[in-house]
């Protein structure tokens, strides 16, 4: 594939405006799929079936079988929407859409066409020098999602040179929800950001709404990004490209920022965007052609007439608002304020995804500054080795256990790092694992003396030196001492009991 | 004949309850009737291996003394388009040729909860699609009244069965008249029920806001026990309607009293009993009917129905549109038949191909006029339209209702007609559901049974009733009470009179 010819940056926005819209898929966490009860690989318990196992004669769109619609789906659907400040449908319907894939077992999507769930909201977004940016979301709909093909015998993955396709099913009728934006401008040249930190944010509202995992990774969060540019000063929307399934925040900032490259130098040289769906690789940071897309695209929606309305009751919706947890923004501002972190501090653990566990570390009786300290620091370390989230090792009141042995001096912090490991490897609670690996502070000043008497001897030069009133010249020795204690000596005691013993 | 074939399943499942005859005698009797007359009827595309153990299997819970529904013991014939664990279901389809469900139907879980004994599942036009089971990819059944003749559609396997003695209950389904217009040519009894009345899970969709699943029997008494049977909620069809409904059997059973039809308000549907295409015996057959309900204290009044006249076009858009979509899973990939090109091909190669080969002529013009109704920039003069037309429907539906009891019209405005005579013009086909549509556009209940022979050909002629959604218990009363009345007169059932097969 010949490679694309790129506009520098600042060029390309000197003389082009980038309009910017997302489509977010967000697969829901339900027990059950959207249209059948068979188990929901999207909630957390259903991880890893086997191929084609989660499913039923609804999901493989066997005849006769009919679709029955979730209530739980519709109530997360419901919170999601009203999250993102939109109005609730008193009644909104289901529909097909007619198209033939082989991983879309009846050839049609239940989806939601004219009539979406939720519509007409607005979230506001945090850029990294923390400007409030507003984006503004045209609708929130339900649908399922489809099944996955594999294909097999080819170079690249794809399906051109394969020499077959599986599928599998158990992806088929995961409940979804898609949110679309209306088109973004003023963006300008944090455009890429703005993408990066739309999808942020979306993520970070599904998790506190507790309503799917949102893991980019496995798919339960999936962004296109669309790009369009106009000239400076032109009010007509240029051609759009639709980039699918830009898979982790970064990559959603480098392709929007590739994609107004590569759109601004076709432009600049007098050339038309083509209306298409573009691929992303993350592995050249590029797009490439899909299918070209155009307006008169034919899905043949008609309404689903196996479904009735769904017509949420204004208390259910009235229910469904009181127990939204506080907005994301609202919250870190909050929150930044409560810990009087630095606003440097607050972004690596804004940016570590750790707020929820410090949070829940400070309710718990630890200071502020203790939990960042654990979370970010021994937790983020073993989690990174393990190849896990932090929150999956160790709870909140674990660690609060341990920062409290460490208020009581029965713990120093480089102890403290090991009860934590042991925590984490499942010794036990943190009491246990104190007692097991027998890693207690030595509270008893006797045998720390014996150890200081013995080093100050082996270093006479130092004793000097400290008998000048050179204090800091004690290090050396309170390192012997601790090395002598295996580290299970509380280093300021030994500090003063170096000086005491110096003067004797 | 043998009694045990002849008998109404009402007295079959007295005689089964009194110990006089034992389930598997009379499920030997059909089976024994089936393969006396097949070979000239061909109503089934599949008679049960199972069958007979399945009657003995009945027998020994009654010998053991327990207590069995009413119809335990009883046998009934299934239409192909219902999903049946122990039988191929194809719904008349080579596409579906051969396919054995995982699961039942919910209509067919239910007799089996019954106790009654699945004989084997019945000819269709394929898919459902026609008004004569021309179109079923298994050759066509033949009417017993006139084995030149058709035995209507898309069930006629169903009513054929019925009407030829191979089974004394069958299950049907009817989006357009599927259930109605064979049974009024072929002298048996035929009732679609409210929309939502018996469940769609397991019933291969046609339509899906049109069809509906009911019973074909030979009296209205019998429908009614069928339907006890299969109606009711179902949480598997989200339109499946949660009412607690009363029991029809009682229903037919005070309708067939003397003088239950004082003071019932009939209202003719002026747009639905006369006219271009009617046959002058159907419209005498139903005049009789009508004067024999005056002469018995019923009110007999004349009701318009406006936009009756546009339910045609409306139907002939709304359904090709929801089966083009419904039809679309017939693709080979996870079931069903599949058609290889030579050579080998893309699986968009071997879906059209499969489609190609696995689907009629019938089936692939109306794929395309719903494919055609459904496209953008015609999405609003077709099917946008017709679903306007459908609440205008709907709405002289409830206007009548205000004035009457029951809507009354002849089934369909022809008896059987000759095959071939109406394949070469889809369009004359589809006319033959004119009387039957409204009411699955509506939603409403009907119900046709017989009313006698036309004079010009000496063959049935049948006459419908329509209640509000919901009051299907109306159709038992009124229907029994007029069935009673003609068999008096006749001083026999109407099928009695059917020529010795």
């Amino acid at each position: 594939m010949a490679r694309a010819e790129l506009m520098d940056y600042d060029k390309a926005l000197e003389l082009y405006e980038p309009v910017l819209g997302f489509e977010v898929h967000v697969e829901l966490s339900t027990r059950t799929k959207m249209f059948s009860d068979a188990p929901n690989p999207a909630f957390a318990d259903n991880h890893g079936a086997s191929p084609n196992t989660q499913i039923t004669p609804v999901d493989l769109g066997l005849p006769g079988s009919l679709p029955v619609v979730n209530e739980t789906a519709v109530h997360y659907s419901i919170s999601l929407g009203l999250a993102l400040g939109c109005s609730i449908a008193e009644s909104s319907r289901f529909a097909r859409k007619n198209y033939f894939y082989p991983d879309l077992a009846k050839n049609y999507q239940i989806s939601q066409f004219d009539e979406p769930i939720a519509f007409e909201g607005s979230v506001d977004i945090e850029l990294e020098d923390g400007t409030v940016f507003t984006v503004p979301i045209e609708r929130a709909h339900m649908e399922e999602d489809a099944g996955k093909l594999t294909h097999v015998g080819g170079a690249t993955g794809r399906i051109q040179g394969a020499e077959y396709s599986l599928v599998d099913y158990n992806r088929a009728g995961v409940p979804l929800v898609e949110i679309v934006t209306k088109p973004i401008f003023g963006a300008e040249g944090r455009a890429p950001e703005v993408g990066k930190a739309y999808v942020s944010t979306i993520r970070d509202i599904v998790r506190s709404l507790g309503i799917s995992e949102a893991r980019m990774e496995l798919g339960n969060l999936r962004c296109d990004a669309n790009v369009s540019l106009r000239p400076r000063g032109q009010e007509k929307l240029g051609t759009r490209t639709e980039t699918k399934n830009v898979n982790s925040m970064r990559s959603v900032e480098r392709a929007v920022r590739y994609e107004i490259q590569r759109q601004a130098a076709i432009l600049a040289k007098g050339g038309t965007i083509t209306q298409e769906t573009r691929h992303w690789h993350e592995d050249t940071g590029t797009t490439s052609p899909g299918r070209p897309k155009s307006d008169a695209d034919d899905y043949r929606y008609f309404p689903e007439p196996d479904l009735l309305p769904v017509q949420p009751s204004a208390e259910l919706i009235a229910q469904l608002r009181a127990a939204l947890p506080e907005a994301p923004a609202v919250r870190r501002r909050r929150l930044l304020e409560e810990w009087g972190f630095t606003e440097l501090e607050f972004r690596d653990v804004k940016n570590s995804g750790l707020l929820a566990e410090i949070e829940d570390t400070v309710a718990a009786g630890v200071a502020p500054a203790q939990a960042r300290k654990w979370w970010t620091g021994e937790i983020a370390r073993i989690a990174n080795t393990k190849g896990a989230e932090p929150a999956e090792l160790i709870t909140a009141t674990a660690v609060a256990e341990v920062q409290s042995l460490v208020d009581d001096g029965i713990l120093n912090d480089k102890l403290a790092r090991q009860v934590i490991e042991g925590v984490i490897e499942g010794e036990g609670s943190a009491a246990e694992v104190v007692e097991k690996r027998g890693l207690k502070l030595v509270s008893d000043d006797g045998p720390l003396i014996a150890a200081i008497d013995e080093a100050l001897a082996a270093q006479p030069d130092v004793l000097e030196k400290i008998r000048d009133g050179k204090v800091q010249a004690a290090g050396a020795v309170i390192g012997a001492v601790m090395k002598a204690m295996k580290g299970q000596a509380d280093a300021a005691r030994v500090r003063e009991l170096v000086l005491e013993r110096a003067q004797a | 004949m043998s009694e045990l074939i002849t008998a109404t399943a009402a007295d079959l499942a007295a005689k089964l309850a009194a110990g006089e005859v034992s389930s598997a005698e009379v499920t030997r009797a059909h089976l024994d009737r089936i393969a006396a007359v097949e070979p000239s009827v061909n109503s089934y595309l599949h008679v049960s291996e199972q069958a007979i153990a399945t009657a003995e299997a009945i027998d020994a819970r009654r010998a053991a003394g327990e207590q069995l529904p009413t119809l335990a013991g009883v046998p009934v014939a299934i239409k192909d388009v219902l999903c049946t664990v122990d039988m191929p279901s194809t719904a008349g389809s080579r596409i579906l040729e051969g396919w054995v469900p995982p699961y039942d139907a919910t209509p067919v879980r239910k007799l089996r909860e019954n106790g009654l004994v699945p004989l084997g599942k019945t000819n269709m036009d394929e898919f459902a699609m026609g008004s004569s089971t021309e179109y079923s990819a298994y050759g066509p059944t033949r009417n017993p009244w006139d084995l030149e003749r058709i035995p209507g559609g898309s069930g006629g396997g169903s009513a054929a069965a019925v009407a030829a003695f191979e089974a004394p209950l069958a299950l049907g389904s009817d989006t357009g008249g599927s259930i109605r217009q064979p049974a009024a040519v072929t002298g048996s009894v035929g009732v679609k029920p409210t929309y939502g009345g018996v469940s769609r899970y397991g019933a291969i969709a046609l339509a899906s806001s049109l069809d509906q699943v009911g019973p074909v029997t030979r009296t209205v008494l019998d429908a009614a026990l069928l339907h006890d049977v299969i109606g009711g909620h179902d949480p598997r069809d989200s339109t499946s309607l949660t009412d607690v409904w009363p029991s029809f059997e009682q229903a037919a059973r005070r309708g067939a009293q003397e003088g239950s039809l004082k003071g019932l308000k009939v209202g003719v549907v002026k747009e639905l009993a006369g006219g271009e295409g009617f046959q002058p015996g159907v419209l005498a057959r139903f005049r009789e009917s009508l004067e024999l309900l005056e002469q018995n204290g019923a009110e007999i009044v004349e009701v318009a129905a406006p936009n009756f006249e546009y339910a045609i076009s409306a139907y002939y858009l709304i359904l090709p549109a929801e089966a083009s979509s419904n039809l679309a899973k017939f693709d080979s990939v996870r079931f069903g038949l599949r058609v290889t090109p030579q050579g080998g091909g893309t699986v968009e190669q071997v879906m059209a191909a499969t489609r190609e080969q696995g689907f009629g002529p019938e089936v692939k013009r109306r794929i395309i006029l719903g494919t055609y109704a459904l496209s953008a920039g015609y999405y609003d003069a077709y099917y946008g339209s017709a679903q306007k037309v459908r609440t205008l429907i709907q709405q002289d539906f409830s206007a009548a209702f205000e004035k009457v009891d029951v809507l009354v019209s002849p089934s369909a405005p022809t008896t059987a007609f000759k095959f071939g005579e109406k394949t070469a013009d889809p369009l004359s086909m589809y006319l033959n559901d004119l009387t039957t549509i409204p009411a699955n556009l509506a939603g409403v209940p009907g119900i046709s049974l017989p009313a006698g022979l036309a004079d010009e050909d000496g063959l049935p002629v049948g006459i419908q009733f329509m209640a509000p959604a919901r009051a299907d218990e109306r159709l038992y009363h009124v229907g029994a009470a007029l069935e009673a009345l003609l068999v008096d007169r006749w001083g026999g059932p109407l099928l009695h009179r059917a020529p010795q097969l």
